[in-house]
């Protein structure tokens, strides 16, 4: 059964359709890359998946329920996970204070609840190796590179053992090393049987990693296919216009 | 700064890493602490301290000593509250206004018969008040603090003017005795092979209050939300932190610091008038900044910001027995401020090539 299905979905903002008819099958442990020009309605559909705002029209399902998110808590508590393309990390503290951001581990001494570092520490190395990086749970996220930061943000999603993790142009702005080392993240969790959304605009890295590619061109899903049965130079085409539909 | 990364193959990749984890914490100790700016503050103080005792026959006396502590434990206990503060990215411009309104509740109150144990809550009451609307103004509203504080200065010291009528109190009423002792008494502490040690008052609760905000700044979630709200504040909300309780809730604790020195300073001098706190709060700032915080946000120490007005209380000091006019405090001050900054910041430019 798909994780999460968009059943025709539209959004529009006053006169603008941001959003027209899009309908979207993720299985679990699927990659799917969504590409898009910008303004092509990618981080539109992001924000409904993730509760920022409702569709106008049409139905979100999860696992065959229909689900209505009022806000981004309600969207995580379904099992959703979204790595914002900043990362939203804090740079004073470490790895793992950082991947447990908010949902910090204490124990009671006494009347009063004392962080638990040292079980914060143990889990977040855990979840490195898990993520076969070399992040080290103590280093001030300050020091680290875009790959490790990357390693951060995604340890995070995975404390809360999601269904399908969002990612927002996670390889923008990362050096070629650190790119190879996110795209093997995205494989971990897929091994982990958890779907990945990857939005990107850089074709090489969605050819590397995905295994279903959707193009939105103004609002209107293009295309929706296995990677094996497209092109970069298709893609290209169907994101700029130049070929229609496929 | 850079660790060598271990060269593994990936089955030894995690017995690596705990290596890694381990060094972190046993081997690094000692770069970790020069790398800190209240150690180089530390250091600074205990220089002076022993340059004095040997420039100065009446530095290092038991009475002279006694002073100079007592005199910095009420900016101390101040720039602790203004430390959490400044780690959430805040500033609170009103901590000396609160403190002449504190001691002006405690003072007027008791002048009037009130007994000291209803006296005190309802100054640090009053105190926890204003707090509580400069956090409410700045998280719910979203003035920005400087403005908030800034006009609270104002209205605050104000309104402890239209309190007294701009009169001096000096009759504490039946329980005087017990807010003089309060502020101006002192413990002795018996010592082998010596004389004891007369440790002021204030300086107790300063000592109290040191242990109790390094507790929480460290060791419970809500300090570790100060440093992630002044890290990265999106990110705070994002990942589910409280971020407008925990600015409220800072806030007060600043002013309730204050607060609570008002109470004391009034029981050291045995009065009150309403020029008490005057500019204190840029003491409490120059302290919490010399002391390590990043008035960005994110970085700062309660034991930072007490090792900085110890510097700031020893200069001062050390110009009045050296004979040096005290007109030079601010630039000796000053200069301390900037090159405490300026040594961070050529730290962290050597740190990151």
């Amino acid at each position: 059964m798909a994780v999460l299905e968009l059943a025709r979905v539209s959004k529009h903002f006053g006169a603008i359709q941001a959003l027209i008819d899009v309908s979207l099958l993720i299985e679990p442990g699927e990659v799917v890359g969504l590409m898009g020009d910008n303004g092509a309605g990618k981080s539109t559909l992001v924000k409904i998946v993730a509760g920022n705002y409702p569709p106008s029209d049409g139905a979100v399902m999860m696992e065959g329920r229909k689900v209505a998110f009022h806000k981004p808590a309600d969207a995580r508590g379904e099992g959703i996970e979204i790595v914002y393309q900043d990362l939203a990390l804090c740079d004073n503290l470490t790895a793992a204070e950082n991947v447990y951001l908010g949902r910090e581990l204490t124990r009671g001494l006494g009347p009063v609840k004392v962080l638990d570092y040292r079980a914060m520490f143990k889990r977040a190395a855990e979840l490195f190796a898990e993520l076969k990086s070399e992040t080290r749970p103590r280093d001030l996220v300050r020091r680290m590179s875009g790959g490790q930061r990357q390693a951060v943000a995604i340890a995070r999603t995975r404390l809360a053992d999601p269904k399908i993790v969002l990612m927002d142009e996670p390889t923008a702005a990362i050096s070629v090393r650190q790119i190879a080392e996110v795209l093997n993240l995205i494989r971990r969790l897929r091994e982990h049987g958890i779907a990945v959304v990857l939005i990107s605009h850089r074709m090489p890295d969605v050819f590397a990693v995905a295994d279903r590619i959707v193009v939105l061109r103004r609002g209107v899903k293009v295309a929706d296919k296995l990677i094996a049965h497209s092109s970069p130079e298709e893609v290209t085409g169907l994101i700029t216009g130049a070929i229609e539909t496929a | 700064m850079n660790t060598p990364h271990p060269t593994t193959t990936q089955s030894g990749r995690a017995a690596s890493l705990e290596d890694s984890i381990d060094r972190r914490v046993h081997g690094n100790w000692l770069s970790w602490l020069v790398s800190q700016q209240t150690f180089w503050v530390s250091v600074a103080a205990v220089v002076a301290f022993v340059v004095l005792t040997f420039a100065s026959d009446v530095f290092a006396t038991q009475q002279n000593l006694f002073n100079v502590t007592r005199n910095f434990a009420f900016v101390a206990i101040i720039a602790i509250g203004m430390t959490a503060v400044i780690v959430t990215g805040g500033i609170d411009l009103s901590v000396g206004a609160v403190l002449v309104l504190s001691g002006m509740v405690v003072g007027m109150t008791m002048h009037a018969g009130t007994s000291i144990w209803v006296a005190i809550p309802l100054a640090l009451g009053a105190s926890l008040l204003v707090g509580a609307i400069n956090g409410f103004m700045i998280a719910y509203i979203g003035v920005p603090p400087f403005v908030v504080t800034l006009g609270m200065l104002s209205i605050v010291r104000s309104l402890a003017m239209v309190l007294s009528n701009n009169r001096m109190v000096y009759e504490f009423g039946p329980d005087q005795p017990k807010l003089l002792a309060l502020g101006g008494g002192f413990v002795s502490v018996s010592m082998p092979f010596a004389d004891p040690i007369r440790v002021p008052s204030p300086v107790l609760f300063l000592i109290v209050l040191l242990l109790v905000a390094s507790f929480l700044l460290r060791w419970t979630r809500w300090g570790r939300h100060l440093y992630a709200i002044g890290g990265n504040e999106r990110a705070a909300t994002m990942t589910g932190v409280p971020v407008k309780l925990v600015k409220v809730s800072v806030y007060m604790f600043c002013a309730l610091c204050a607060g609570l020195a008002g109470v004391l300073e009034v029981g050291w001098l045995g009065t009150v008038t309403t020029s008490l706190g005057q500019g204190m709060e840029l003491s409490v700032i120059a302290a919490s900044v010399i002391g390590g915080t990043n008035l960005a946000g994110g970085v700062g120490t309660a034991f930072g910001a007490v090792v900085g007005a110890a510097l700031i209380e020893v200069i001062r000091n050390s110009l009045i027995l050296l004979g040096i006019s005290t007109f030079w405090q601010g630039t000796f001050v000053g200069g301390f401020i900037i090159v405490a900054v300026l040594f961070d910041r050529l730290r962290a430019r050597s740190a990151n090539e």
